[in-house]
């Protein structure tokens, strides 16, 4: 959910012409833009969030981190948008009444970008990791925003209609349809396995919680294995590990489904990429490094 | 190349034990709370904490079990849920004899309420069938949801405000001897989904006027549903609950409903209300916890109720508000307000609010911040009903708070489905048909209570298993009592599907204490909204009288005082509804002072 912003789609030939350049620019920002637009908008009408302070307090954290691990480990200063998408996906998704879950989720998912690599390349989506990781180790304390944001069918819209615009242009609204149909087929399975309403299988995707995670956390550019068909089977198989741990009713399947599978696709994608040509994998991994 | 090794190590390292701190933290926070939570024998307990609970309902002649109702058949599938309420306990003093008694509702349909007199001698009887207030769950009127007493002819007799879902009942206390049936007469609605109502005298006219909020739509007959579509529009920002009624007493036998008015229309789905004046206007403000969003406060100009829930920060983060108690939990004269909340691991963790006004602020500038957590109160399962007392008369306000919601299965949880369905669109979540039945599972069930022990430094501590409070029943409502007469508060707890139970108080003799009887004559003769603030030892307490708070409780209408030992009581000042003070100088400790307004 972190990454979105740095992984601009823009082919690098596109930075000859001014244009292109602004408009990759542009694209840089798109993400920020739209989550900032989503968390204001959703105070404003709701008042979504747990705290203003606590809220602040994922982002500074998390753009502190980033810029601190960043200068010690590539010698630059990083850009900080990815950080700050990171920061504000913790404000939004974390809800505890105290205030060091928000620090700690951030510090954590930003860490674990530069601690957590293979090849160069880190294997986990950070916000993704550091949610999963105080949702497993911190139960007592903190959820995930699952009932913020109203349960009205307005607000829904906008934001699915203005997310789909958005990852069309940034070239990955396959993933995310491919995850919503899949999603979709596996519910009504779930509710002729288990009896349930059909409706109250498909309820989860109609959340709020959802709507972050198929528009940011599952199409996170770094964290995705590079080739369309293999976002494709990937993104699949998250929505089938999901569909498992909702049989055996984990509440918080969708981020453990994308715990467990994105960093195990990613980790044979860089093993076919050995076997294939040793230098495709070197390159892979010398270009996610200096990304 | 080593330094970014060594860096790279450095990191990891931290990175470990960044992953390790929350288990610390869960470990600490488990070895802080183990002090309070052993099991104590009553000499212990007596010694460590100044007080212990024994639960004597048996010994007292009480033996009395709620029943829950059975709603129509279309929501067999998560009856429980949503048959979940209706246990409730008032404390009243029907007979005026100077002893406190016990008024429980049922909720079964033909199930019968119980009115339990105080024999003075440890005992209770129920006399609520002789006296016609028992058989009041007729199939087709509805079933119980909670009582209130208040005396609104001013007659010397507390008369009994019944709420339900379904036709809500006034009856006129007569002498004590028996009750007549006025809800015609009163001019109450046919029919409310009521779970939350209080006696005041909002306009300060001497007579008591009554609040009730609305939990279900009130055009819902959950006997005979026309549709399944009843459920809330929102997990947390539901508007199509229940209306608010405000009946004025016009002094003839009559109400008129002016909440309109009034300035009150919400249609949040009202649990728990509780008034008491804020800003010493002299005029009781209003406070409400809403279900499925955040809670409200009224400001009353003593004619008109002015929505102050932004302003005055209580009316934002939308949590489950199922309690709202006052208590001056500082010494410092002023009051924070108590709401509960849902917390289970794992699933939600709303935390419990304790509104405490913000320093500086004052007057119609009053704000409130969320201090749970600070205090040490946030934490307390599926929380339900909860009442401020001291209950070991050490001169701090503790907090007794009851919980568990749904106790089936201990090895099966609803949770997953709930949180499922919970998070889903107003579309879906709205209709009952579309959750997922229950079959048999609990949704956060046996749960442990808590009695919050209030160390004088701002801090809470948890000695629930230590004082004697073992039970796991899926607690409803909580009164705070001085059922005989022995300057310590008792609790009595009403539990859905469950026993009423009482928690005889023992506590320790060196403690001092004083209670005051107050009677109205100008003021309405309950006289709820009377404010005594105590000052002892170079420290103020403050409370009022209540016409209901926590969750479908009452409290006992004296207000009762800890001093801990060796109190120099420099006064006690009354500020009667009327708006005569009154001051004490120097009170005798360790009584019950019956004090009449002056003329």
């Amino acid at each position: 959910m972190s990454e979105r912003t740095t992984a601009s789609p823009v082919h690098p030939a596109a930075g000859t012409s001014a244009r292109k350049s602004w408009l990759s620019l542009d694209n840089r920002y798109i993400a920020p833009l739209f989550i900032t637009c989503i968390l204001v908008g959703g105070h404003l009408s709701f008042g979504m969030l747990e705290s203003y302070q606590k809220t602040a307090l994922a982002i500074v954290a998390s753009i502190a981190t980033d810029t601190v691990l960043g200068r010690i480990f590539s010698g630059k200063w990083p850009n900080v948008a990815s950080a700050y998408i990171t920061g504000i996906s913790v404000g939004i998704l974390v809800r505890s009444p105290a205030f060091w879950p928000y620090v700690l989720c951030s510090v954590i998912s930003i860490t674990s970008k530069y601690v957590l690599r293979v090849k160069g390349r880190h294997i986990w989506n950070p916000s993704n990791f550091g949610i999963s990781a105080l949702l497993f180790l911190a139960p007592e304390t903190v959820a995930t925003l699952s009932i913020q944001w109203g349960n009205y069918l307005l607000p829904m819209m906008v934001i699915w209609a203005l997310g789909s615009v958005i990852i069309w242009r940034l070239r990955r609204f396959h993933i995310t349809g491919i995850y919503v149909v899949s999603f979709i087929a596996f519910a009504f399975l779930r509710s002729y396995i288990t009896g349930s309403p059909w409706q109250s299988e498909i309820a989860p995707l109609t959340g709020p919680m959802y709507q972050l995670f198929i528009f940011f956390m599952i199409t996170d550019p770094r964290t995705t294995v590079r080739s369309k068909k293999g976002q494709c089977i990937v993104v699949f198989l998250v929505a089938f590990a999901e569909f498992l741990l909702r049989l055996h009713q984990v509440v918080y399947a969708p981020f453990y489904a994308l715990f467990i599978v994105g960093p195990a696709a990613m980790l044979i994608e860089m093993w076919m990429d050995s076997r294939r040509s040793p230098s495709v994998g070197a390159r892979a991994g010398a270009s996610a490094a200096n990304a | 190349m080593k330094q970014d090794r060594t860096a790279r190590i450095i990191v990891s390292i931290l990175f470990v034990g960044m992953l390790a701190a929350p288990l610390v933290i869960k470990w600490e926070a488990a070895r802080r709370g183990r002090g309070g939570q052993a099991n104590l024998d009553a000499q212990a307990a007596l010694a460590r904490h100044g007080f212990y609970f024994q639960e004597v309902s048996h010994a007292a002649g009480v033996n009395f079990v709620h029943q829950a109702p059975t709603l129509d058949p279309q929501l067999a599938p998560i009856m429980p849920q949503v048959a979940s309420m209706g246990a409730s306990v008032s404390v009243v003093d029907f007979d005026g004899d100077g002893w406190p008694d016990i008024y429980v509702t049922n909720s079964g349909e033909g199930s019968k309420n119980a009115l339990y007199h105080n024999l003075h001698d440890g005992t209770f009887k129920d006399v609520a069938e002789e006296l016609g207030i028992a058989d009041v769950n007729q199939p087709g009127t509805g079933v119980s949801m909670g009582a209130v007493w208040g005396d609104y002819d001013n007659d010397g007799y507390e008369d009994l405000l019944l709420i339900k879902w379904g036709r809500p009942e006034l009856y006129h206390n007569d002498g004590g001897h028996g009750f007549t049936r006025v809800t015609e007469i009163a001019g109450l609605p046919p029919w409310v989904n009521a779970n939350t109502a209080l006696w005041f005298d909002y306009d300060g006219d001497g007579l008591l006027d009554f609040f009730i909020g609305g939990y279900y739509s009130e055009d819902v007959d959950l006997w005979h549903l026309k549709t399944t579509q009843i459920m809330p529009d929102s997990f947390e920002y539901a508007k199509n609950g229940g209306r608010k009624y405000l009946f004025h007493n016009l002094g003839n036998g009559k109400f008129e409903e002016v909440s309109a008015q009034a300035g009150i229309n919400s249609r949040r789905w009202a649990l728990a209300s509780a008034a008491a004046d804020l800003r010493g206007t002299g005029h009781p403000d209003l406070f409400i916890a809403n279900d499925y969003g955040v809670s409200e406060l009224y400001f009353n100009d003593g004619k008109h109720f002015h929505d102050v829930s932004a302003q005055t920060g209580v009316g934002f983060s939308p949590k489950s508000g199922m309690n709202a108690a006052f208590g001056d939990v500082l010494n410092d004269g002023r009051y924070a307000v108590y709401v509960s909340n849902i917390s289970e691991d794992g699933v939600l963790i709303q935390g419990n609010n304790l509104w405490m006004p913000k320093e500086g602020t004052a007057g119609d500038g009053l704000q409130f911040e969320n201090l749970a957590r600070d205090l040490g109160v946030e934490l307390g399962g599926w929380s339900f009903g909860a009442q401020f007392g001291d209950l070991n008369n050490d001169g701090n306000l503790d907090l007794y708070l009851t919980n568990g919601y749904v106790s089936l299965d201990r090895n099966r949880s609803y949770w997953y489905d709930f949180s499922k369905i919970a998070g889903g669109n107003s579309i879906i979540i709205i209709d009952a048909k579309n959750w997922p039945a229950m079959e048999g599972r609990s949704l956060s069930g046996y749960q442990q209570k808590r009695v919050w022990l209030n160390d004088g430094a701002g801090k809470f501590i948890n000695v629930a298993q230590a004082v004697g409070v073992t039970d796991t029943y899926d607690g409803r409502a909580v009164a705070l009592v001085d059922l005989w007469n022995r300057g310590v508060l008792d609790a009595v707890v009403a539990n859905q599907k469950g026993p009423l139970l009482i928690y005889k108080n023992m506590v320790t003799p060196e403690n001092a204490w004083i209670e005051f009887a107050l009677e109205g004559t100008a003021s309405n003769r309950s006289a709820i909204g009377a404010q005594v603030t105590i000052y002892w030892n170079g420290q103020q307490q403050r409370q009022e009288v209540s016409g209901g708070s926590g969750f479908a409780a009452q409290n006992d209408r004296r207000v009762h005082f800890g001093l801990g030992k060796d109190p120099h009581v420099e006064k006690a000042v009354i500020r009667w509804p009327s708006g005569k003070v009154q001051t004490l100088d120097h009170p005798a400790v360790n009584q019950i002072l019956k004090i009449k307004e002056p003329a």
